[in-house]
C-alpha cells in the first residue's frame, strides 16, 4: 500500500535510504545534497536505522569509505553534488574497476569554475565515463523510485557496478511535491539483502582487492567492466518490470511523451521534462506534433532504443544541460547523434545547450526550441547545429 | 566453493576466465613468483656455526628464512633476493654470501 | 606476556615471499613484523596506500598477503580502512558476522605524511578501531626518490638534487609522530628494526590490540633511495637510534614514554656517513650542514626528553 506524502527530492531519497537501512553511509555536506546526510543523521540519532554513519572529512574520503565498506561486504551509500563529485573523481573509477556496487545519490549542481550552487548536469556528466551506472529523475517521485531500484541493478552478479541516482539540484531536491511512498516493509522486501560471494571479512578465505594490474591483465579487466555495463541494460529493465509489478509505476531506459506521431522532438534529461510536457500540451492544442524523449538511463546508454524512438521524427533538438567544451556540442548530443547514425533516414538534429548554472528554462523557452525545429522541417535548413540558449547577447542568436 | 585460482591465471588467460575487478580469493599467491632468480649473491647457511639465535629471521624482507618450532631451516632460495642483511646481523658468522655463478 | 622472539618467529608467515620489493627493502621487514604481531588465529584486513609496497605485494594475480587486502588509491588508505571497519561494525550489529577482525593500514611516507595526511587525520579523529603503520623511507621511492615532507634536510633526492647551488633538501623533516600524538588518540609509537625486534613487535602488538585508533611510525630504510649497500640496513637503523635521529618512544593515552635512551648519544654524522644521499655534506666547506643537522636532532631530542619527563 502506497502512502501519499509531501516531500522534497532530498527528503524522498533520505527516506528511501532509511527504508533500505544500508550498512554504511559516508558523506560530506555540499549544497544542494547536504540535506540528505542531515536527514539521515537524524534517522541515526532517532534509532530509525542501524547504519554506521561515517562523518568523513571530505568527499574523497566518503567514496573511499564506501569502497572499503563495499569490499568488506556491506551495502554502502553516499550523497554528493558538484565539486564534491569532482573531488571523488579518482576513486569513482576505482569503485567501478573494483566492481563495487556503491549507491551514490547525486544532486546535480553545476561544476565549479566559477563557483555557483545552482543546477545543471556538468557534475555527473563529467563522471559519465567513470564506469558508473547513471539514472536520472524528473521529479521527487522518480528520484525515490530510482533509488529503490538502484541496488538491485548495481548488486546484480552480472553487473557489479556502482550506481549514481541523479536528480536536479534545488528544482527537484528542494521543491516539495506530492509523492507516493511505499511501506518500509514493502521496500525492504523489494530491495532485499546484499550477500556478495566474496568479501574482505566474514568469509572462509581471504580476498585481495585492487591489484597493480600489469599490461597483460589490465585490458581484460576493462573489457569485463565494459561487458558488465552492457549486461546492466537487461537488469535495469528486469528490475523496472518487477518494480512495476510491485508498486505499479512504469520505468524504462527513457520516457516517450507524445512520441507516437511526433514530427519534432526534444531529447533531454531531468526536471526540464516537466516543462517540456506542459509545452507539448500547449503546442498539440495548436496542432503541432511535438514530442519528448526524457532520458532516464544515461549509463549504460540505450543506443538502439533511442534510435528507434527517433526514427520517424523529422527534427530533433537535444537539450544539453551541461557544456562539453568540445566546440561541437554537449555530451547528450554526442550520444544521441551517434545513436541515430545507423538509421536509414535519421532526423535532422541540433544541440541546444541551456540552463547552465541554474539559468531558468520556462515553457515559453521550450516553445521557442520547438518552433525552431518546425522551421528546420519547413526549410530543410538545419543551420547551426550547436546552439547556446538563454544567455544574454548583443547580437542576434539562433534562439 | 569453486572460484578461479591464481595459479590458473596467466598472460594467455582470456578475459572470461579472469577474476572480476582483479580480485584474488586466496592468500600468499606471490609464492608462485620465484624471485630467487633476481639474486646475484647467495646466502649460505652453516648449521654447524648457527646457534639458532634467530636474529637473522625477522630482518629478512623476503620471508626466506623459514622458522619452525623455534629453529631456523635452510634458506628459501626460490625467493631469497640475496640482499645480504642476514649475513650482517648474524653474530656467529654462520651465514656467508657467495657469488651466484651461471652453470 | 614477555616477548619471546623465537616463539613469535615460529608462527606461520603472513607476508609471503615472491613479492617484488627490491632486495633489502625495509617495507618487507615492516609487513612481516606487523602481521607477526597479530595473535595467531586472529583475522585482519590490510589496507594499503599506493606506493612501492602496493605495486610489489599485490601484482595481479599474485598477492603476498595471507590476510584480506585492499588497495584503492594513494591518498585514501585511512578512509578505506575506516570503511572496512565501519562495515564490520554494521554487519556485527546486524548479526551478519561472527568472529573478531583487526584493521590495519600501511602506507609509505608519501601516502602518510603528504598526500594521505588528510585522510589519516580524519580517520584518526573519527576514532575508527584501526592502526595506521607508516613505513617511513623518507622520500617518494616508488616514483624514483623524490623528496617528501619526511625527507630530512640536506638529503639528495631527485627533486632536491645536489648541485652547484644546492645542498639537497632545504627544509627539515616533518615530525609526523608528534602530529599524530596531537590527535589525542589512544596509542602512538615510533620504532624501527633493532636487535631481536622486541621494540617493533611490542609496539605493533600494542597498537593492534589497543581499542580505537593507533599510529605507528616505522623507519624503514631504502637502499636505493638512501644510497647504501642493502646489507647495511641493520647498521643504519641502529645508528638512527643511537644518534637520536629516530628516537624510540610511545605515547600511551597521552603519556609520553621513552623506549630507549642511548648510553652515549652518537654524533649525527655516524648516521649520515653510511648513506650516499648525505655524501655532499662531508665535502670540505659543507661542514656546517652536519652541524645544522646535529642542531636539529639535538633540539628534537631535548623536546622529546622534556615531554617524557613531564608525562
Amino acid at each position: 500500500m502506497s502512502i501519499k506524502d509531501r516531500l522534497s527530492g532530498n527528503e524522498a531519497v533520505a527516506n528511501a535510504m532509511r527504508q533500505i537501512n544500508p550498512d554504511v553511509f559516508a558523506a560530506f555536506p555540499i549544497t544542494p545534497s547536504t540535506e540528505i546526510p542531515q536527514y539521515f543523521a537524524q534517522f541515526v540519532a532517532d534509532g530509525k536505522v542501524d547504519t554506521e554513519y561515517v562523518t568523513v572529512e571530505s568527499e574523497h574520503s566518503s567514496m573511499s569509505t564506501c569502497i572499503g565498506a563495499a569490499a568488506a561486504g556491506a551495502r554502502a551509500v553516499t550523497a554528493t553534488s558538484s565539486a564534491g563529485l569532482a573531488f571523488m573523481y579518482e576513486v569513482l573509477y576505482v569503485a567501478a574497476s573494483s566492481r563495487l556496487p556503491i549507491t551514490l545519490a547525486c544532486v546535480n549542481r553545476t561544476l565549479t569554475g566559477p563557483i555557483n550552487i545552482n543546477n545543471d548536469h556538468s557534475d555527473s556528466m563529467g563522471a559519465r565515463d567513470s564506469g558508473w551506472l547513471q539514472i536520472y529523475a524528473e521529479n521527487n517521485q522518480e528520484a525515490y523510485d530510482n533509488y529503490l531500484q538502484a541496488m538491485r541493478i548495481s548488486e546484480h552478479p552480472s553487473v557489479r557496478l556502482p550506481i549514481m541516482i541523479c536528480q536536479d539540484g534545488f528544482i527537484t531536491s528542494h521543491a516539495v511535491e506530492n509523492i507516493l511512498l511505499e511501506s518500509d516493509e514493502d521496500v525492504k522486501k523489494f530491495v532485499g539483502e546484499y550477500h556478495p560471494e566474496h568479501a574482505l571479512i566474514g568469509r572462509d578465505h581471504p580476498l585481495a582487492v585492487g591489484p597493480y594490474d600489469s599490461c597483460p591483465y589490465c585490458m581484460e579487466h576493462k573489457v569485463q567492466q565494459a561487458e558488465a555495463m552492457k549486461n546492466a541494460k537487461k537488469v535495469i529493465l528486469d528490475v523496472a518490470a518487477d518494480f512495476e509489478r510491485t508498486f505499479g509505476r512504469h520505468y524504462g531506459f527513457f520516457e516517450e511523451y507524445r512520441m507516437e506521431d511526433a514530427e519534432v522532438a526534444l531529447v533531454l534529461i531531468g526536471s526540464t521534462a516537466g516543462t517540456a510536457k506542459a509545452c507539448i500540451e500547449k503546442l498539440r492544442a495548436q496542432g503541432v506534433k511535438a514530442g519528448l524523449v526524457k532520458v532516464r538511463v544515461f549509463r549504460p546508454f540505450p543506443m538502439e532504443e533511442i534510435a528507434q524512438a527517433l526514427k520517424n521524427v523529422k527534427a530533433v533538438a537535444v537539450m544539453d544541460k551541461s557544456e562539453g567544451y568540445s566546440a561541437c556540442g554537449g555530451p547528450l548530443f554526442a550520444e544521441v547523434r551517434s545513436a541515430c547514425y545507423d538509421l536509414d533516414n535519421p532526423p535532422k538534429m541540433i544541440d541546444v545547450v541551456y540552463g547552465l548554472a541554474g539559468r531558468d528554462c520556462a515553457v515559453e523557452d521550450v516553445e521557442k526550441v520547438y518552433y525552431h525545429l518546425l522551421k528546420i522541417v519547413e526549410t530543410g535548413d538545419v543551420g547551426p547545429r550547436y546552439i547556446h540558449f538563454g544567455q544574454r547577447s548583443n547580437q542576434e542568436e539562433v534562439l | 566453493m569453486s572460484y578461479i585460482k591464481a595459479e590458473n591465471i596467466n598472460e594467455q588467460s582470456p578475459w572470461q576466465e579472469m577474476t572480476p575487478g582483479g580480485e584474488i580469493y586466496e592468500g600468499g599467491t606471490s609464492r608462485l613468483t620465484k624471485t630467487g632468480e633476481w639474486r646475484s649473491n647467495r646466502p649460505v647457511w652453516d648449521p654447524a656455526k648457527c646457534r639458532q639465535c634467530l636474529l637473522c629471521a625477522p630482518f629478512c624482507p623476503d620471508s626466506s628464512i623459514p622458522v619452525k618450532d623455534c629453529k631456523r631451516l635452510d634458506f628459501d632460495l626460490d625467493h631469497c633476493k640475496g640482499c645480504g642483511i642476514c649475513q650482517k646481523v648474524c653474530p656467529f658468522a654462520a651465514i656467508t654470501m657467495e657469488q651466484e655463478v651461471h652453470q | 606476556m614477555a616477548y619471546n622472539h623465537k616463539v613469535e618467529l615460529s608462527k606461520p608467515e603472513r607476508f609471503a615471499p615472491g613479492h617484488r620489493l627490491c632486495a633489502g627493502c625495509g617495507a618487507g621487514i615492516v609487513c612481516r613484523g606487523i602481521t607477526r604481531a597479530l595473535d595467531e588465529g586472529d583475522r585482519a584486513v590490510i589496507c594499503n596506500a599506493t606506493g612501492c609496497l602496493e605495486v610489489s605485494s599485490f601484482l595481479y594475480p599474485y598477492t603476498a598477503w595471507e590476510d584480506s587486502y585492499i588497495h584503492s588509491a594513494f591518498e585514501n588508505a585511512s578512509a578505506v580502512c575506516g570503511g572496512v571497519e565501519s562495515a564490520y561494525k554494521a554487519l556485527k550489529k546486524k548479526g551478519k558476522l561472527e568472529g573478531e577482525c583487526k584493521f590495519i593500514t600501511i602506507g609509505g611516507d608519501g601516502g602518510t605524511y603528504d598526500i594521505g595526511f588528510q585522510s589519516l587525520s580524519g580517520a584518526m579523529e573519527r576514532g575508527h578501531d584501526m592502526v595506521y603503520f607508516c613505513y617511513d623511507n623518507e622520500a617518494y621511492m616508488n616514483t624514483g626518490i623524490q623528496r617528501s615532507s619526511s625527507t630530512p634536510r640536506f638529503a639528495n633526492a631527485t627533486t632536491t638534487p645536489v648541485g652547484t647551488q644546492s645542498l639537497g633538501k632545504k627544509q627539515e623533516k616533518k615530525d609526523l609522530t608528534v602530529i599524530m600524538a596531537a590527535h589525542n588518540i589512544p596509542y602512538v609509537a615510533q620504532t624501527t628494526f633493532i636487535g631481536n625486534f622486541k621494540d617493533f613487535h611490542e609496539k605493533a602488538h600494542r597498537a593492534i590490540y589497543t581499542p580505537g585508533p593507533a599510529f605507528v611510525n616505522v623507519m624503514a630504510p631504502c637502499p636505493r633511495g638512501w644510497q647504501y649497500p642493502s646489507e647495511l640496513l641493520p647498521q643504519i637503523c641502529k645508528m638512527a637510534v643511537e644518534t637520536c635521529v629516530w628516537p624510540l618512544y610511545e605515547v600511551v593515552e597521552g603519556k609520553w614514554i621513552l623506549s630507549y635512551e642511548p648510553k652515549k648519544k652518537l654524533p649525527v654524522e655516524e648516521f649520515m656517513r653510511l648513506q650516499g644521499r648525505f655524501k655532499h655534506c662531508f665535502k670540505p666547506g659543507n661542514e656546517w650542514t652536519i652541524e645544522a643537522a646535529q642542531d636539529y636532532v639535538d633540539r628534537k631530542w631535548e623536546a622529546l626528553l622534556d615531554r617524557c619527563s613531564r608525562s
